[in-house]
């Protein structure tokens, strides 16, 4: 999922610095599960901005609301009337979400209250960490799966670099090495012929580096 | 011949070859560079020019390299996959081969978190193995990645790094092999200060078969103080330093500390002479240039064929 944090209050406050009334808008799919921005980060994140305003002799109007999801069209609808009383909206969704509300609500501002960070999983309570990069040209079959695109530091192929120590990154100890955890399973399933290839260059043409990306299902087009 | 490097000379005629580092200076000061390579000319078959070394700016590699050629030195042209992509170092090793380069050294390079541009993008578009066999490609089929005919003849000498301490252990060697089968002539080990686990990585090397596939050069730097070598044993990755050399090294007088870490480098170099499969030594002595004539006199490698 989309693993995503708060962005610093002083940042939200000087976004909204302009406004008197706003919507407040959660979202009930990845944010709510990385507690970032769900039902009950919104209720925390506006009382918070209520009594900073208050405190600063600048009260300012918050709706509050959680869309079932904002990174599909669909669900918009949930903040139409919503957003005909504001004059602008914070989404605390991921930056999807934040460009739908914008794309969609195209006369008023749509500020981020997030930073999106990553795709990832909860590894344990309050511990998220990365997994995929989305680079479009998947090799979790050669390397045990586990990603060296998203996980080793210098996204290589053909790992681990001379830093890898004790199962650790060169670039902190906090960092596992992805090519050590690739060696690890695949000596544990029988298959370390799989590293004696070299893994050829990569086709980034798939990754951001190919452009905005696209894809067009024409079985799935009315 | 691959290349006619003068490096690639010295390994055909089966000599123990030796080569040192230069780190270009964090500016355009020639002098610099040229302060640096008057103490290694005529000590050293060929001069390391690092890329960016610990992702700290310097001078360009290329730029250095044809510096030192001019001086009458033979540069190895360290490359890195951190700064460039794919384009970029075929670019620039048209233009450092038209320019008289005949040695590379292919590298993946250091992560810029440990430099003084933390907040860069890095590159990472090729591996160094990938690097490897993009510029033997380029050699040895005229071809660039990208399939294009090569207009003239890129002539070079390919070199990798390899480290014997860095983990996991085993794989080390298996490694190995990838970066001699996507072209690596040549290879530079990490600093070696743990004899018995370099012994133990050499022995796999050569049950491997790839001493007689590639020319291997053993690492050596200097230690120049015992805090210097307490730091490097708990801190830098990919370095192991036993306690006996830690030891060793604390216990050196004030202001002795430099020559018994010029000592026990001296010791390994001859050890390294010792091992089968071991065909030179590379001497990376940090700011240290000026010391590296004293250690190849004293470990008996002068004077170096012409």
């Amino acid at each position: 999922m989309i693993i995503a944090e708060q962005k610093p209050i002083e940042e939200i406050l000087e976004m909204l610095a302009p406004h008197k009334k706003i919507l407040l808008a959660g979202c009930g799919a990845c944010v709510t599960v990385c507690q970032a921005g769900g039902e009950k980060e919104v209720g925390v994140l506006a009382s918070q901005i209520r009594v900073a305003r208050q405190e600063a002799g600048n009260p300012i109007e918050i709706i509050e609301t959680t869309l079932t999801r904002q990174c599909e069209p669909e669900f918009m609808d949930e903040a139409k009337d919503l957003m005909n009383d504001v004059e602008a909206v914070l989404s605390i969704a991921c930056g999807i979400g934040v460009q739908l509300m914008a794309q969609t609500f195209y006369d008023k501002p749509a500020y981020p209250g997030l930073n999106t960070s990553f795709l990832g999983f909860p590894e344990e309570h309050g511990v998220f960490t990365e997994r995929c990069a989305a680079c479009g040209n998947c090799v979790l079959h050669l390397t045990g799966g586990i990603c060296p695109i998203a996980r080793c530091s210098k996204s290589l192929l053909n790992g681990p670099c001379g830093g890898s120590q004790d199962g650790k990154c060169e670039i902190s100890k906090d960092v596992d090495c992805a090519w050590q955890l690739i060696y690890d399973r695949l000596k544990a399933l029988g298959k370390l012929e799989n590293l004696a290839e070299i893994i050829p260059p990569k086709k980034w043409i798939t990754s951001r580096d190919g452009g905005p990306r696209k894809i067009v299902r024409e079985d799935l087009r009315i | 011949m691959k290349s006619g490097s003068n490096l690639e000379k010295v390994f055909e005629k089966g000599v123990f070859a030796v080569t040192a580092e230069l780190g270009p200076p964090k500016g355009n000061d020639v002098k610099v560079v040229m302060e640096k390579a008057k103490h290694l000319k005529g000590m050293v078959d060929a001069v390391n020019v690092t890329d960016n070394q610990t992702a700290i700016v310097r001078m360009s590699s290329i730029a250095t390299s044809k510096l030192i050629l001019d001086m009458g030195l033979e540069p190895v042209m360290q490359m890195t996959c951190r700064d460039r992509n794919r384009i970029g170092i075929q670019s620039d090793i048209f233009g450092a081969t038209a320019l008289g380069i005949k040695n590379c050294l292919c590298l993946s390079g250091d992560h810029q978190r440990f430099g003084n541009e933390i907040d860069s993008k890095n590159v990472y578009d090729l591996d160094s193995i990938q690097l490897l066999s993009v510029l033997k490609g380029i050699r040895d089929e005229g071809k660039t990645l990208g399939g294009d005919e090569v207009e003239g003849d890129v002539k070079l000498f390919l070199g990798a790094a390899a480290n014997p301490f860095g983990d996991p252990f085993e794989f080390r060697a298996i490694r190995l092999a990838k970066k001699v089968k996507a072209g690596a002539d040549f290879i530079q080990t990490q600093c070696i200060y743990d004899m018995d686990r370099f012994r133990e990585w050499m022995k796999m090397v050569r049950d491997l078969g790839l001493h007689e596939r590639t020319h291997i050069m053993g690492g050596v730097m200097p230690l120049k103080s015992g805090g210097m070598a307490r730091y490097m044993q708990k801190n830098v990755p990919g370095i192991t330093i036993p306690d006996e050399i830690v030891k060793r090294m604390v216990a050196a007088p004030k202001g002795k500390g430099a020559a018994e870490g010029i000592k026990i480098c001296i010791e390994t170099i001859e050890q390294l002479k010792e091992i089968e499969g071991v065909d030179g030594v590379h001497i990376m002595a940090l700011e240290w240039e000026h010391r590296v004539p004293e250690i190849v006199e004293e470990a008996g490698l002068l004077p170096r064929p012409s």
